[in-house]
């Protein structure tokens, strides 16, 4: 028979204690979060119509979701793009700032000030000054300019032609360019998995690296065996930051599109519709990918 | 003794010898060796410039087009050095921004937010890291589902929720109605208060991770020598938790400084830089048509221009705190030790 865990003496006293030091947090999810989740919940099954001082939602079923489904134009289109955006991207912001925390935890002049920069676009570009930059005509008309001035000069463009032309794979390769185009988007995203991997590699003991090298190992073969599964479990936290953040940026086409039906069409209903669909979506997606990943994450101690 | 005397005369024998006398004596491994060191410091030099270049160029790019006239836009000659330097923009977009007052208040309420929010979740995360209790598993699972739910989830029912605010009844019996709680600070500090203000969950967990790194034995001895808990907690704890409070803090501060979302939905009518940020080209064409009483649409430059001098304008105190502040910001989520 199981045993039940009693909570006596000590333990009893520590228990409530424990209760009260998260007290804040059970208070607040339970007033600004159960209650307003489930109405949202509630809403998106509803027509609510907003008249002066109150708002009464009309049971409607699932006439929003087969709104937002087979009715609206749009919304099929963006979601399934937003969520192809997201996988690759997640996948590209990952190599990225893997890749470049192995180029950082090396010794080298002017190490601080390279970390300093990687790490300025967490600050630089959150909350309202994202949204600016995405739609911001007038590096998108410089762009422009560039590449009609510059014709053929452009190393990805001949890169892009080649590939093309020797008939390899075209649409991966063009998913693929999409993203080195956009490596800008990429490397301003990464600033916080960056320092969660130089974190991790820091803390590698250095005799590992040691033991390889004197039996004859070469630096490929201990980033595979020895990097690699020492910071896997940091993999897991990445991509999970890294998704979670993607998906709630607020440049993101699907988060646009539900806040300009709540705000310009004042359809609660179908807007909660929407964000549930997306929600659950995005926690299903992050529920397997990191199930498939917490298989391949190694534990050291 | 004398043998390691003869080997310090051997290194300062080859210190001596040519580099060309060495690389004989080694095999031609050195020349292979120090070539191959040179080669991959300048790819790592040349692949560095070019991504900070990457990073910082939008920044240099607000730069010089803040201090450029309306002719240097269309100037073609003209990229990056104006020709006619001007810090007119810098007035146009203070102006309307009201700079001055939204300055005062973004400081004013990123501060205090900041404040309420790292002090609860330290309390918060120091419960998940440090105590058995009830359900323990069950509301750290909510912690992770606050991290997870987008706020535009909620974000029409929170409206409502404020809106037509009322707690278990109780503001209905003395006020005899519901309160209308939207348009002021209160609701956005209640929700900081009980976690759920931005990104708090990330927050808690932060927090419940250092914690968890840090050895119960001090508390231990506290706790043999008679202190109480939260007397262990203010004592003991606290002073060594300067790395991840100072961090937590700073992202607070920046995060609450730069969001749109939140400060559009409780704080609307109170002057914020983010907010006044994100009304700028309106406000622009509106006072441009103000002042000429035509009905002109403003140039995508011009209005261009003034957009990146006013977010070279917010971001200004934020660069001027990440340069104090780097360090504490980098290390101590080092120190945090992120793990699952």
């Amino acid at each position: 028979m199981k045993q039940r865990k009693r909570y006596v003496g000590l333990q009893r006293k520590k228990a409530k204690a424990g209760i009260l030091f998260i007290m804040p947090f059970i208070l607040g999810f339970l007033l600004f979060m159960v209650k307003p989740l489930a109405q949202s919940f509630y809403m998106s099954f509803c027509n609510v119509e907003l008249s002066a001082g109150n708002y009464n939602p009309i049971w409607a079923g699932i006439a929003n979701y087969i709104h937002a489904f087979r009715v609206d134009p749009e919304y099929n289109r963006l979601l399934t793009e937003e969520i192809v955006r997201m996988m690759l991207y997640s996948v590209a912001i990952i190599v990225f700032s893997f890749f470049v925390s192995l180029i950082l935890n090396q010794e080298f002049h002017g190490r601080a000030l390279v970390r300093a920069i990687f790490f300025l676009p967490v600050i630089l570009s959150s909350g309202v000054i994202i949204g600016l930059e995405s739609n911001n005509q007038l590096m998108a008309n410089l762009a422009n300019t560039i590449e009609q001035t510059t014709q053929g000069i452009s190393i990805t463009a001949v890169l892009e032609n080649i590939l093309r032309t020797s008939g390899v794979g075209t649409r991966a390769f063009e998913k693929l360019f999409e993203i080195i185009d956009n490596i800008y988007d990429v490397a301003i995203a990464s600033g916080i998995p960056i320092i969660i991997f130089l974190s991790g590699l820091q803390s590698i003991p250095s005799n590992m690296y040691e033991a390889a090298d004197i039996e004859g190992c070469t630096k490929w073969e201990s980033l595979w065996k020895i990097t690699f599964p020492m910071i896997s479990p940091l993999f897991l936290v990445c991509w999970i930051y890294t998704v979670v953040d993607f998906s709630m940026h607020s440049d993101n086409a699907v988060i646009e599109k539900i806040q300009k039906v709540m705000i310009e069409q004042m359809n609660y209903g179908l807007a909660s519709a929407m964000s549930w669909v997306y929600f659950l979506l995005i926690l299903a997606f992050i529920g397997i990918t990191s199930a498939v990943i917490s298989r391949g994450v190694y534990y050291y101690e | 003794m004398s043998k390691s005397r003869s080997n310090k005369e051997l290194v300062t024998d080859v210190k001596k010898m040519s580099f060309r006398e060495r690389n004989r004596l080694s095999g031609g491994y050195l020349l292979k060796s120090t070539l191959r060191k040179y080669l991959v410091s300048i790819c790592r030099f040349l692949l560095l410039f070019g991504m900070c270049f990457m990073i910082l160029q939008p920044i240099l790019n607000k730069i010089s087009v803040s201090f450029m006239t309306e002719a240097d836009l269309y100037n073609p000659i003209v990229i990056a050095i104006p020709e006619h330097f001007t810090t007119e923009n810098y007035r146009l977009a203070a102006e309307l921004m009201s700079y001055g007052q939204a300055l005062v208040n973004s400081l004013v309420i990123s501060f205090t937010i900041a404040l309420l929010q790292v002090t609860v979740c330290l309390l918060v995360g120091y419960g998940f890291a440090r105590f058995e209790f009830p359900l323990k598993r069950l509301w750290f699972a909510c912690v992770i589902l606050v991290i997870l739910i987008p706020p535009q989830t909620i974000a029409s029912s929170l409206h409502l929720h404020f809106r037509f605010f009322d707690f278990l009844g109780i503001v209905k019996l003395v006020h005899g109605g519901t309160l209308n709680l939207r348009g002021s600070v209160i609701p956005y500090y209640l929700m900081s208060a009980g976690c759920m203000g931005l990104k708090n969950g990330l927050y808690i967990f932060m927090i419940r991770q250092f914690f968890r790194n840090i050895p119960v034995d001090l508390e231990e001895a506290a706790y043999v020598d008679g202190c109480g808990m939260l007397r262990t907690f203010t004592r003991v704890m606290l002073p060594q938790t300067k790395p991840i409070v100072t961090s937590c803090f700073l992202f607070a501060f920046v995060w609450q400084w730069t969001d749109g979302f939140y400060s559009k939905m409780f704080l609307g009518n109170i002057k914020l830089v983010s907010t006044g940020l994100a009304r700028l080209v309106d406000s622009l064409s509106a006072y441009i048509q103000r002042m000429t009483g035509v009905l002109t649409t403003v140039s995508i430059a011009y209005s261009n221009c003034i957009l990146a001098t006013g977010t070279l304008m917010i971001i200004m105190p934020l660069i001027i705190l990440y340069l104090f502040a780097q360090r504490a910001f980098v290390e101590s989520i080092s120190t945090s030790g992120i793990k699952m």
